[in-house]
């Protein structure tokens, strides 16, 4: 405990390698083929701020739609987003282009959900993760590559003799660490993953968790680890944001995020993780929520959770809460006090079974 | 008598490369109102279990090679096809884990619901819609009147996999098998199915399979658990009893190497290793490469299933070890 406080303790004092502001990724929605009229927007991310700390792991999480691939992509600068800015170590990278843009790429790296369909069948294992040495060759020389490939092999836990073999001929906790080898290969600073284990089996997604804890200690990274499954997100993560519907719902350390969850989406979201205990389980008091995630194309007015939310009252329609530490908890000692969007935030017993 | 009685199950996989043994040995059985969970990792031969179950396993390449499947005191496997047909839908019905892939994308929603009464009890036309309005009611779809007409990919992903249960539901069969009915939906929606999954058995007093390899779903929902590792059931036991004190190391090991919401951790514990191929079963207790336990005995012999106690059984040479240890 004592060396994660000094943890976080650390990243308050340093700088942000990563500074969002009011990111808004807008996709138009057209009618007419010749002449496209926009007709409307699937409003995927709609005005998040957050920062990302040298050595730290800041965990997203979601439901599916609620906008967290969509914000890596961004940060991946692989879409550029309607406003909003994006800066890296002080500079803002939606802004740039061409040499400048391919440098600071070098620096931010993605590791993909799906093992299957991230490699390309007909490349070897040494060609895939030497790729992005062709694109930038100052990492590495020609004649160094393959001795390069192999030390990266070897770091993510695989045969260095393997080189030469094809995607196919692995599991797909080997494939993910292939993913893995791949991000690491241009040394960079950010490694954006995005639901990296999500696709594995159980005993196979800690062998891959625990490599990625290893590496960050190894290389100094920091992550961006995006999931849907709240328990990873725990494990990994020293700061937790908890997205809805394009929008950050709630953001804090870990502590504060599952054990003093203020917004009622993340209660209930905790509420419903199933915990592998069935004495602890009788003793949660589960919040089953109603409905669907309401389409981003036409989100509800004010606050977004409302059409699902027990609490919702009046104002909660007109007015969108701001991602801020709620008033009452201004001044609490514990860990309620951190930024919560809600009208009505505030703490509830037993979400998460103790 | 059992609802359903699986022994000594045996299915094959013959391909280009050589015989994959999927099932070896299964035994297992539920009883009415009984939820049994049947846990495992891909490759397990769970999902395999069930198809042979149901009698949907593709022949070829699969074959079941020995055992019976004994449902209501009849063998399955060797009932002629006619009869097991009128068996599968009316008596066992099963819900797939990926709704959009399992229904048809170019008939309605209700359509494809009326289809159960028209085949199996030859309603009419207007009867059977009437009766996929009242299924999709009871399956808590909002305005059900309205959406009868409407095709799978207008709904949500939730919605779909309430169509699924409702559409095994039809005819109130007297056991479900739901092959990881929640894997593909967000926590919040799989928090409404199983409610609403284990609202409905109760209601009907169903037997109830259920295949994940979610250890967390299975705590809140399985009276009864199976565990299983390459094609054979390696322990069974009540929920709570497996979760506290795991007789076999695979389940131990499953266990530890699940992070959990309530605790951070710092390394997690890890299975070593990979399940093996099914193809190339190692000798001996197929856990032995990936055991932290493994002696001599376990490469030489296959461990039978030992009975622990009246509810529990493990495949494990050294299960009493197991269980002195906690």
């Amino acid at each position: 405990m004592s060396e994660e406080s000094q943890r976080t303790e650390q990243t308050e004092r340093r700088e942000p390698i990563l500074e969002v502001r009011d990111l808004v990724k807008h996709f138009p929605l057209t009618q007419g083929v010749l002449f496209k009229r926009q007709v409307g927007a699937v409003k995927a991310v709609d005005g998040i701020s957050f920062d990302l700390y040298p050595g730290e792991t800041l965990g997203i999480v979601g439901e599916s739609g609620c906008g967290k691939s969509t914000v890596a992509k961004l940060l991946m600068n692989l879409e550029a987003p309607t406003s909003g800015t994006i800066r890296y170590k002080g500079e803002d990278i939606t802004k740039l282009s061409g040499r400048a843009l391919k440098a600071v790429r070098r620096n931010i790296q993605m590791v993909f959900q799906d093992p299957y369909t991230s490699l390309n069948p007909r490349m070897t294992v040494g060609d895939i993760i030497g790729e992005p040495f062709d694109i930038h060759p100052e990492v590495a020389p020609k004649g160094d590559r393959r001795r390069k490939v192999q030390e990266l092999l070897d770091v993510v836990g695989l045969n260095p003799e393997y080189v030469n073999r094809y995607p196919h001929q692995f599991s797909g906790g080997q494939r993910q660490r292939i993913g893995i080898a791949r991000g690491l290969a241009l040394r960079p600073e950010i490694i954006v993953a995005d639901e990296p284990v999500s696709a594995l089996d159980v005993s196979v997604q800690a062998q891959v968790v625990n490599l990625m804890e290893r590496l960050q200690d190894e290389f100094g990274l920091s992550y961006m680890f995006i999931a849907h499954d709240l328990s990873i997100v725990r494990h990994i993560s020293d700061r937790v944001g908890v997205m809805y519907l394009g929008k950050m719902a709630e953001i804090g350390s870990d502590e504060e995020i599952y054990e003093h969850p203020t917004h009622p989406y993340t209660q209930a979201l905790l509420s419903a993780v199933p915990v592998p205990d069935p004495e602890a389980e009788g003793r949660r008091e589960r919040i089953v929520l109603e409905g669907d995630v309401p389409s981003p194309a036409n989100p509800p007015s004010g606050c977004r959770f409302r059409t699902r939310c027990w609490k919702a009252e009046a104002r909660c329609a007109e007015e969108v809460p701001l991602l801020a530490i709620p008033t009452p908890f201004e001044k609490a000692e514990s860990g309620v006090a951190h930024p919560s969007a809600c009208h009505f935030a505030e703490e509830r017993a037993a979400v998460v079974a103790a | 008598m059992s609802l359903l009685e699986v022994r000594d199950l045996h299915v094959e996989f013959h391909t280009r490369d050589g015989v994959a043994k999927a099932v070896n040995g299964v035994d297992c059985g539920v009883e009415a109102g009984e939820t049994l969970a049947v846990l495992g990792e891909s490759g397990s031969g769970k999902s395999v279990t069930a198809q042979a179950i149901m009698g949907i396993l593709d022949t070829p390449p699969g074959r079941i090679t020995g055992g019976e499947i004994v449902f209501q005191g009849r063998d399955l496997l060797t009932l002629p096809g006619q009869e097991r047909r009128r068996i599968r839908g009316a008596k066992m019905a099963m819900i797939f884990q990926d709704a959009l892939s399992a229904l048809n994308p170019v008939l309605s929603v209700g359509y494809q619901l009326a289809e159960m009464f028209r085949v199996h009890q030859g309603a009419s036309r207007k009867e059977a819609r009437a009766k996929a309005v009242e299924l999709m009611e009871r399956v808590r779809i909002p305005a059900a009147r309205q959406r009868v007409g409407d095709y799978p990919h207008q709904f949500s992903g939730g919605m779909r996999q309430r169509i699924m249960i409702a559409m095994a539901l039809a005819l109130e069969p007297d056991l479900i098998i739901a092959d990881e009915p929640t894997t593909a939906l967000d926590v919040t929606v799989q928090a409404q199915v199983m409610e609403l999954l284990a609202d409905l058995q109760r209601e009907f007093n169903m037997g109830l399979i259920l295949i994940t390899h979610d250890l967390g779903v299975v705590a809140d929902v399985a009276d009864r658990i199976a565990v299983m590792y390459a094609g054979r059931i390696v322990e069974t036991a009540p929920v709570k009893e497996l979760y506290k004190a795991p007789a076999h190391p695979y389940t131990k090991g499953l266990l530890d190497s699940i992070p959990r919401l309530d605790q951070k951790g710092g390394q997690l514990d890890v299975i070593r290793g990979m399940p093996p191929n099914l193809q190339q079963i190692p000798p001996g207790c197929a856990y032995n490469p990936r055991c932290p336990m493994a002696r001599a005995v376990c490469r030489r012999d296959e461990p039978p299933l030992y009975e622990v106690s009246a509810l529990r059984a493990s495949a494990c040479h050294f299960w009493e070890e197991m269980c002195d240890a906690r």
